[in-house]
């Protein structure tokens, strides 16, 4: 047993420290480091820069842009990206409609996709959920109906991140509403945003964020070229996605810098004359959070490990790195707000005042954007669904 | 990085499981916990060398460390054995981190031999977990020194042949040999079934281990090697209890179904598993940093993290193993019940989460 990572691995960690350190534009690490909203050039900027790198996809096969990294590797690669503070890369297309393509899409489809994905050409986001159907994703009701060389889409998804960014969205939408069982009759289209026929209406969020949309469809032709797998299919894809390797779902990285931040945060607030982290009470719950995030990290680790040496997917593991690592997202933005006490209130300057603290004033609607962690991506009671089944075997 | 046990760690972990399945299964246990120990048991040990695990090979044996004993506690939690394997442990490490040449070929080739248990007295009344002795004082008597004062809860002492004692000399925290039948003993039996006692020395002899008034480093050191060990086990309790209650609930019928299809059931069932996974991380961190550490401070805030984690999620995993037995949980005749004796007290030995969530902060 040796928990230390490999001469060479360390090796490897160093060169993207290194890189990360030259190549992260300042303008765009203060953004992130002061809680700004990051805009679609930001974003885009970013992709670009790893993209001419040649790291934006390590995942893919060599041939479509893939580094052939190792998994212990590919997983260094993003903590220390999550550990850098650099923006986020949008995995909607990077992570989920390109491995999708890569596995059912026919060799037209990649050649037409991938590589506008992979430059960021084209700016992904998903269609899956709807009002009605959340975390009972196959009672989805958007329809799709075959009409000679393509199909009409009516319908509506809801929470769609970044919808208003996007020229591409993928959707799961049902194709036979007479199948004998609700995951059948369900395929998967790409549909271009600028088809007739949609629209995006933005969804506020309680921290004033623009982030997430609706997204209508209202007689939105689609070539039947855009069908991804066979028709009536899609819930195998859409299966596929879930338990496609996520190695990085516990985000350990981003949590190790807003750790730090946080304990230094913490040392410069005042209470009665001494500095917070003088004060007991706060002190341990930081060490908890501390010790639950190493704790963590060792588990990610070991399940790492494990893939390397078994060759299989982490499966349900994930679940819990999932449950486990957004848990520990939401108590850093919680303490943070604790931190600064009754200076969690000030919201928006009114008048454009000068002197009004922007980045007091992220960290409450940061704690309460935070919120979604435990919802999105599957909720953490669905998580724990899917641990009951496939891990306890209940 | 590699979290795999090597093939000898492997072979040894099977094999005592093997031993532990048939000797200590709980019926025969029960009979073991009636005479306090089993001194078939304890031969069984020496023989597969687990008596020798952490001694250099000077003295017999295998020249390991913590990271060979995570495997072997692992299966000792499993069956929650009572034997002072432990105690025996940190005594002799008392005496190979600091003895000398001459008390080394003394005690170690017999504590790996299985001919001498050994038991650490470093507990004082009202000092909780404080390792720097004050009730304990030590003065020179001609070539020797005398011990005077009383020490509480020493486990396995009621079992050992010697004791390692800490006490204050003039020069300051000391650490003294002293032969089990030098010290008067009010022993008991603890809530986890093993077997301890409060030590009483009244001019008792003792053989001074190490530098006078240097003492405190090694008392650090060696309850550091416990705790991680202690937190090894725990991981085999632990995966006992959520084991056994994940059976109850595939078994257990109520309303015409098993209670493990119940979602509140289920849920619950899942954080136990999580908090196991997440306990078993920890003690591979303690276990590897104790073998392993730059310095004392590394090594102390790893192990202390994990106790804090191993301690909480003691709590969390006997408390809602009882819950989810339900009343069955209760009675003694479960094996259930005793794990969560044993997990509870574990969650408070070698200083609980407060403890260490003080003692972690402390080394930043």
């Amino acid at each position: 047993m040796d928990l230390n990572y490999s001469q060479e691995e360390l090796a490897f960690r160093d060169q993207v420290r290194g890189w990360l350190k030259a190549n992260l534009p300042a303008d765009l690490r203060d953004k992130i480091a002061n809680y700004e909203e990051l805009t679609r050039e930001d974003l885009l900027r970013w992709h670009g820069i790893l993209a001419k790198q040649g790291w934006v996809a390590p995942s893919w096969p060599k041939e479509w842009g893939g580094t052939g990294w190792s998994v212990v590797q590919r997983y260094l690669f993003e903590e220390e990206c999550g550990y850098a503070g650099t923006p986020p890369l949008i995995p909607f297309g990077l992570s989920m409609c390109g491995p999708v393509l890569l596995k059912f899409g026919t060799e037209e489809q990649k050649k037409r996709f991938l590589p506008r994905i992979y430059n960021g050409e084209d700016f992904w986001c998903q269609g899956y959920s709807e009002p009605g159907s959340g975390s009972d994703l196959a009672s989805l009701k958007t329809k799709a109906v075959r009409q000679g060389d393509h199909y009409v889409v009516n319908g509506q998804k809801i929470w769609t991140t970044l919808g208003h960014y996007a020229d591409w969205i993928f959707c799961l939408v049902r194709t036979d509403s007479g199948a004998a069982k609700r995951q059948e009759g369900i395929s998967f289209l790409l549909i271009d945003m600028k088809t007739p026929g949609i629209s995006v209406r933005p969804l506020i969020l309680m921290d004033g964020g623009h982030e997430v949309n609706e997204v209508f469809f209202d007689d939105v032709k689609v070539p039947l070229d855009n069908l991804v797998h066979k028709e009536g299919e899609g819930w195998t894809v859409a299966k596929y996605l879930l338990g496609h390797e996520r190695m990085n779902t516990g985000r350990i990285g981003a949590s190790k810098r807003e750790l730090s931040k946080l304990k230094e945060f913490a040392a410069q607030q005042r209470k009665g004359g001494k500095s917070l982290m003088d004060d007991p009470r706060f002190r341990d719950k930081v060490s908890r959070l501390e010790v639950e995030l190493t704790a963590l990290e060792i588990t990610n680790l070991r399940f790492l490990d494990r893939m390397r040496r078994t060759g299989q997917p982490p499966g349900a593991d994930v679940s819990m790195l999932k449950i486990k690592g957004t848990e520990i997202q939401q108590g850093l933005t919680e303490l943070m707000m604790q931190a600064i006490g009754p200076l969690a209130q000030p919201f928006k300057a009114v008048n454009g005042d000068a002197g009004f603290d922007e980045f007091t004033a992220a960290i409450a609607p940061r704690y309460c954007n935070f919120r979604k962690t435990t919802i999105y991506a599957g909720s953490n009671e669905i998580q724990r669904n899917i641990i009951a089944k496939m891990t306890l075997g209940l | 990085m590699n979290f795999d046990y090597n093939e000898e760690q492997q072979l040894l972990a099977d094999s005592v499981r093997r031993f532990l399945q048939k000797d200590y299964e709980f019926e025969v246990r029960k009979k073991i916990v009636g005479a306090g120990h089993s001194e078939k048991v304890w031969g069984a040990f020496a023989e597969m060398g687990l008596t020798g695990i952490p001694f250099s090979p000077d003295f017999g044996g295998f020249g390991g460390g913590a990271v060979d004993l995570l495997s072997v506690m692992e299966a000792f939690g499993e069956v929650l054995v009572v034997e002072p394997y432990l105690a025996t442990l940190m005594g002799a490490r008392c005496v190979a981190n600091a003895g000398s040449d001459e008390q080394k070929k003394a005690v170690l080739p017999q504590v790996v031999e299985g001919k001498l248990k050994m038991a650490f007295a470093f507990s004082e009344k009202g000092a909780r977990y404080d390792l720097a002795p004050s009730a304990v004082k030590a003065t020179k008597a001609g070539s020797g020194w005398t011990l005077e004062g009383e020490k509480v809860v020493v486990l396995g002492a009621p079992l050992a042949g010697k004791l390692v004692v800490s006490a204050q000399a003039p020069a300051g925290p000391s650490l003294f040999l002293v032969d089990a039948k030098a010290v008067k003993l009010k022993p008991y039996v603890t809530l986890d079934e093993m077997r301890a006692a409060d030590v009483v020395l009244s001019g008792a002899a003792g053989e001074l281990l190490g530098a006078e008034g240097k003492a405190l480093a090694v008392l650090e050191e060696v309850v550091d090697f416990g705790t991680a060990l202690v937190c090894a086990e725990a991981v085999g309790v632990m995966k006992f209890s959520c084991d056994s209650t994940l059976e109850y609930l595939k078994t257990r019928k109520q309303f015409g179904v098993p209670i493990g299809t119940f979602q509140a059931l289920q849920h619950r069932m899942v954080d136990m598993y999580v908090a196991y996974e997440q306990a078993k991380s920890m003690a591979c961190l303690a276990c590897s940093r104790v073998d392993g550490a730059e310095d004392a401070k590394e090594r102390a805030r790893a192990v202390s993290a994990a106790k804090i984690k191993i301690a909480d999620n003691a709590r969390l995993i006997s408390q809602e193993a009882i819950q989810l037995h339900g009343g069955m949980g209760m009675s003694e005749e479960l094996k259930v019940s005793h794990s969560f004796r044993r997990l509870t007290m574990i969650a408070q030995q070698f200083g609980d989460a407060d403890h260490h969530l003080e003692r972690f902060a402390r080394l930043g």
